[in-house]
């Protein structure tokens, strides 16, 4: 079958093949490799893109969607709304298929938009410096341990037990080669948010860095001036965010957090089953030089034009090697300039908006539910648009008659804590209309005669 | 008198004190520096060790202590200046100063007419 | 151009979002006081079409494989399928949420699954996980498994690798944040792995060997299989670093070359795009010994022919990140594997490393190329010449510019000095490759009749040599408000 991507005639092989000065492509291979090369793939025969079209189809027809389904879910993907520029303006080839800008004068349209990029992350969180993406949030709050190592070269890692528990095994296996020491503090059963006392008293001379999430993998609050105020000057705080909550909630950077990191999907970033998304990471000026990543800056070209050009290259593998901060190279770039597009769109007022709408209506779902026989909120503090309900009842019973209603439910915690067997983490953003939020609750009145038919 | 190793510092010795910095045909090699990462005063070395880094801006050079000794100055103006480097690298371009601990160190260094030669080949 | 932010007028918006359909409650009921915001980030307040305008006309500042050729070595900048953007595209793909039931994603496992299943006989490997995010990660992924596997066997002393001083910053740099310690293998001066160095520095202290083959220079490492010999014979892992797998598929696999653990770029290799610097992807396969190191969860297939997450790997070195890798990444390598079928993947190969040999031979005519070797997909010329003309690479790199092609890697690999790496691959004509080669044969001789038309150049982009000193010694890195009025055009 034809190969479309692919231009050589017959005529041009053979005329290509003499330049080089050999009867075959066979011949280079033999030349190159020493020896004779040609295996035999268990690999299907090509199809035409037609069958393509359709054979992907239907296999993404085997997923249940969340545009057809009502969804629950958040827990570290979130179900916003992304406006239709966002992916019009991205699918530009432009952005698209270019490479690193290693070239800055032909490549200033995505240093520009990682400037603007690199600008609007350090205006949500409140910190000085932000690089232009990492892989997610995950790797994010691992670099950021590493990078706290690095400055104060103790290795005593304090991490709530409350923040997303994937975030914290991505943690300690970026930290088994520094033989860092990770140690989880509690939350208050009560509250839901870190127990302060536990934190205490797990500070040692040692500790290098502590760190929270704000909110917290529950959706509570965090107080983080109080967390703040029981950590040693010289011990990193470290916080990893939801950006959508900071438009509502005092950001991380106004209470003396040193790196401010999270994951960055929700800025414009569909869920495609966790990634890609993009890690966003935020620094203090003084930090600048340990921090990992590319870094965009601004600067002149020879006839005193702005330029932006990728700078303090110093701090990465391609020049330090086996000293860099980190071996990051390829980041998430294009998901960082869709975060940008999206923070245009919204503005300053529609962060605030997206975050209140969310909150708004999380609130009213929990309250509802909370009144229901058989289920009650299980944390008193303040929480952001995720609540932890928990229920006498199954939740994958519950979860399973759900999907039935086309709904896709909340989390059940026992996959990630044991004890939190009669939990699940409910999660509601603007998608969630009220009609639907109805729904939800009524099905959830019924759902004991349901399941017990 | 002045001093030169094979990894291209300079290092003049005035009692116990020896100054060093990096040879002016190494900066040469690196072209504008713009940054010069600093030890921190009190940080013993061994000859050999690395010392503190000079950077351009693509590329990042390791200096090495020619000597063994405690770092007991450093050259601030080099934060924000580091262009002093290019400018007067065996002069005002110094980068830190070091208590010596042994003067028979200084023997193993070369003298002004063998680092040129040293530099030729 | 203006920055986004010095478009904003205080009022405008450019949203649209769905109303608030619940009772509304006062902020303070909800969050304690001193938790609510107090000042509005400083994001701009523009409208759609203008946020639209900015983006694309920014979007036309760049070079792009949709705009040209891109020939960086060492980056398989080939062309970029629109099906696969298409398909990526679908509804059942983009929004599914990774903490469904994973009865609600048989489809997204069943593609999980099927890549895993092809990389594997592509690279010949036994198993293999889709979760790191990019080729650095994978390398930090392998090499996490090779560390855990000789602790795992009380060999606790084997902490060096051994990296050819040809390779990738990556490689140290990944070595290095497992715990490793980096001895550099100098090259021979073909630009070969150096057998006699390499039997010197190992021994039982040894956890690895990382190679690229072809290496950077785009040659075959010929003693491959001796060098695993010796890797093994001395108890030590063989890591391949899939950078260049674009030059074998289908023709010989790192696997039969005696490879232990295996990383991809399905970025360079399997057509993703490489969308500024990423999302890439980057999986890495293992021989079966080393199955139960993978990262959490990889995907399997039960009895009833129903997928699922395993998450029970008794050895496992953990996650690497959340959740199970860029998807949206690892559909596009997948459409790309199953459109071009088998004879697809072996016709890339080939016709890569005949453009390269071709470029090659047109360009030795004019320039020094770094080895005599016959190359694979990709060569290296030593600019070390062009002082003669008082240029450097860098200034036949600007000028390449001007007509409109990207220029190679330049500076890379640090053994060739003045490097230029050249990396055609296979989705470009033999006119842009002859366009090309008597481009930069005129960029010569212009070089020769005037220097300074090189070393001011470029003159046609849309700004010229940018200040890198300066954005080092005064870094900026944002923006704010009532700075950046002092230049002369915004």
């Amino acid at each position: 079958m034809q190969n479309p991507y692919l231009p050589h005639t017959e005529a041009e092989i053979t005329e290509m093949l003499k330049e080089i000065g050999v009867s075959s492509v066979s011949e280079i291979y033999e030349k190159a490799i020493g020896k004779a090369s040609d295996i035999e793939l268990k690999i299907p025969e090509s199809i035409c893109e037609y069958d393509l079209l359709r054979n992907f189809r239907e296999l993404s027809e085997k997923n249940v969607n969340f545009q057809e389904y009502a969804i629950y879910l958040g827990a570290g993907v979130y179900n916003h709304f992304i406006p239709s520029a966002v992916f019009e303006l991205a699918s530009r080839g432009e952005f698209l298929t270019a490479y690193t800008p290693y070239q800055p004068e032909v490549s200033q349209g995505t240093l520009q938009a990682l400037f603007e990029y690199q600008t609007m992350i350090c205006e949500l969180t409140k910190m000085d410096v932000a690089n232009s993406s990492m892989y997610d949030g995950a790797s994010a709050l691992a670099e950021a341990v590493i990078m706290a190592n690095n400055i104060n070269g103790k290795s005593e890692i304090l991490i709530s037990k409350a923040i997303h528990p994937e975030y914290i095994e991505v943690v300690k296996t970026y930290s088994r080669g520094k033989k860092l020491n990770i140690v989880e503090f509690e939350f208050d059963n009560e509250t839901g948010r870190v127990n302060l006392d536990d934190l205490k008293s797990k500070l040692s001379a040692n500790t290098s860095c502590v760190a929270v999430q704000y909110p917290n993998f529950f959706g509570i609050i965090e107080n983080l001036k109080e967390i703040r105020n029981v950590i040693p000057e010289n011990v990193i705080y470290i916080v990893t965010t939801n950006p959508i909550s900071l438009g509502i909630l005092e950001p991380p950077g106004s209470f003396g957090a040193d790196i401010v990191v999270g994951e960055g999907q929700v800025l414009g970033n569909p869920g495609f089953f966790g990634g890609p998304g993009f890690g966003f990471f935020a620094t203090r000026e003084k930090y600048l030089r340990r921090m990992p990543g590319r870094l965009i800056g601004q600067t002149v070209d020879s006839e005193g034009k702005r330029g932006f050009v990728m700078t303090l290259q110093t701090r990465e593998q391609h020049i330090r090697r086996a000293r860099a901060t980190s071996n990051i190279c390829s980041n998430h770039a294009h998901n960082a300039v869709m975060g940008a597009i999206y923070m245009s769109l919204l503005g300053k007022k529609g962060i605030k908006e997206v975050a209140n709408l969310s909150l708004q209506k999380a609130h009213y779902l929990a309250e509802k539910l909370d009144k229901l026989e058989h289920f009650h909120l299980k944390f008193s503090g303040p929480f952001f648009h995720e609540f932890v309900l928990e229920t006498d009842l199954d939740w994958s019973e519950i979860n399973q008659y759900l999907i039935e209603q086309k709904i896709i439910g909340p989390l059940e915690l026992s996959r990630f804590y044991k004890e939190m067997k009669q939990s699940a983490l409910f999660c509601v953003t603007e998608m969630n209309r009220r009609e639907d939020i109805e729904f939800l609750i009524g099905r959830l009145g019924a759902v004991f005669n349901e399941i017990n038919i | 008198m002045k001093k030169y190793s094979k990894t291209h510092e300079w290092v003049e010795v005035d009692g116990k004190i020896a100054t060093l910095g990096i040879s002016n045909h190494a900066q040469e090699e690196l072209g504008d520096v713009v940054f010069v990462e600093l030890p921190e005063i009190g940080k013993e070395v061994k000859k050999g060790d690395v010392l503190c880094s000079v950077e351009s801006v693509k590329a990042a050079s390791d200096v090495y202590a020619p000597v063994s000794g405690k770092v007991v100055e450093v050259n601030t103006e080099l934060d924000s200046s580091p262009e002093l480097v290019n400018q007067d690298a065996e002069g005002k371009g110094w980068i830190v100063k070091i208590e010596i601990n042994d003067e028979s160190e200084l023997n193993d260094l070369m003298s002004e007419e063998e680092y040129k030669k040293f530099i030729e080949q | 151009m203006k920055l986004i932010f010095e478009k904003s007028v205080s009022g405008r918006t450019g949203y649209s979002l769905p109303d608030l359909d619940v009772p509304q409650k006062p902020l303070s009921e909800m969050i304690p006081k001193g938790l609510i915001r107090k000042e509005e980030p400083n994001l701009p307040e523009v409208y759609e079409a203008e946020v639209v305008r900015h983006y694309t006309n920014l979007s036309r500042l760049n070079h792009s494989v949709d705009v040209g050729f891109y020939p960086l070595g060492s980056c398989t900048m080939k062309y970029n399928p629109k099906i696969n953007e298409r398909i990526s595209k679908f509804d059942g793909f983009m929004y599914i949420h990774p903490y469904q039931n994973e009865k609600t994603v048989q489809g997204a496992l069943e593609l999980m699954y099927n890549l895993q299943n092809l990389l594997c006989e592509i690279t010949g490997m036994d198993h293999m996980t889709l979760q790191p995010s990019a080729g650095a990660h994978g390398e930090f992924t392998g090499m996490s498994i090779i560390k855990k596997y000789h602790e795992d066997r009380g060999e606790y002393e084997r902490r060096k690798v051994l990296i050819p001083d040809s390779a990738h910053g990556t490689n140290p740099a990944s070595a290095s944040m497992c715990g490793f310690e980096v001895v550099e293998i100098k090259s021979t001066k073909e630009g070969l792995v150096d057998l006699e160095e390499l039997k010197k520095n190992l021994d039982e202290k040894t956890a690895a060997i990382m190679l690229t083959n072809p290496n950077t220079l785009g040659l075959y490492e010929r003693e491959i299989e001796k060098i695993a010999k010796m890797a093994h014979d001395s108890g030590a892992l063989l890591y391949y670093d899939g950078a260049n797998l674009n030059a074998i598929l289908g023709k010989i696999r790192p696997g039969d070359m005696g490879f232990d653990v295996v990383h991809l770029n399905l970025h360079k290799t399997f057509s993703t795009p490489h969308g500024m610097g990423g999302p890439g992807s980057g999986p890495v396969g293992v021989k079966s010994f080393l199955k139960d190191y993978l990262p959490i969860p990889v995907v399997e297939q039960d009895q009833n022919g129903l997928y699922y997450f395993n998450y029970d790997l008794p050895k496992t070195i953990g996650r690497v990140r959340s959740f199970y890798g860029n998807f949206g990444v690892l559909i596009k390598a997948y459409a790309y594997i199953l459109f071009i079928g088998k004879e697809g993947l072996k016709e890339v190969a080939e016709l890569a490393v005949l453009n390269a040999n071709y470029l090659r031979k047109k360009m030795s005519r004019f320039l020094k190329i770094a080895s005599d070797l016959v190359c694979m997909h990709e060569f290296v010329v030593d600019g070390s010449e062009l002082k003669k003309y008082g240029v450097k690479t860098l200034d036949v790199a600007k000028r390449l510019l001007d007509y409109g092609f990207h220029p190679p890697t330049i500076y890379f690999p640090l053994i060739v000095s003045e490097a230029m790496m050249i990396e055609p691959t296979e989705t470009e004509t033999k006119e842009t490759l002859d366009k090309f080669a008597e481009t930069v044969e005129k960029i010569l001789e212009e070089a020769r009749e005037d220097p300074e038309i090189l070393k001011n150049a470029p003159y046609t982009t849309y700004v010229k040599r940018l200040n890198e000193v300066l954005a080092v010694k005064q870094p900026i890195l944002r923006w704010q408000k009532g700075e950046n009025v002092k230049y002369t055009d915004l």
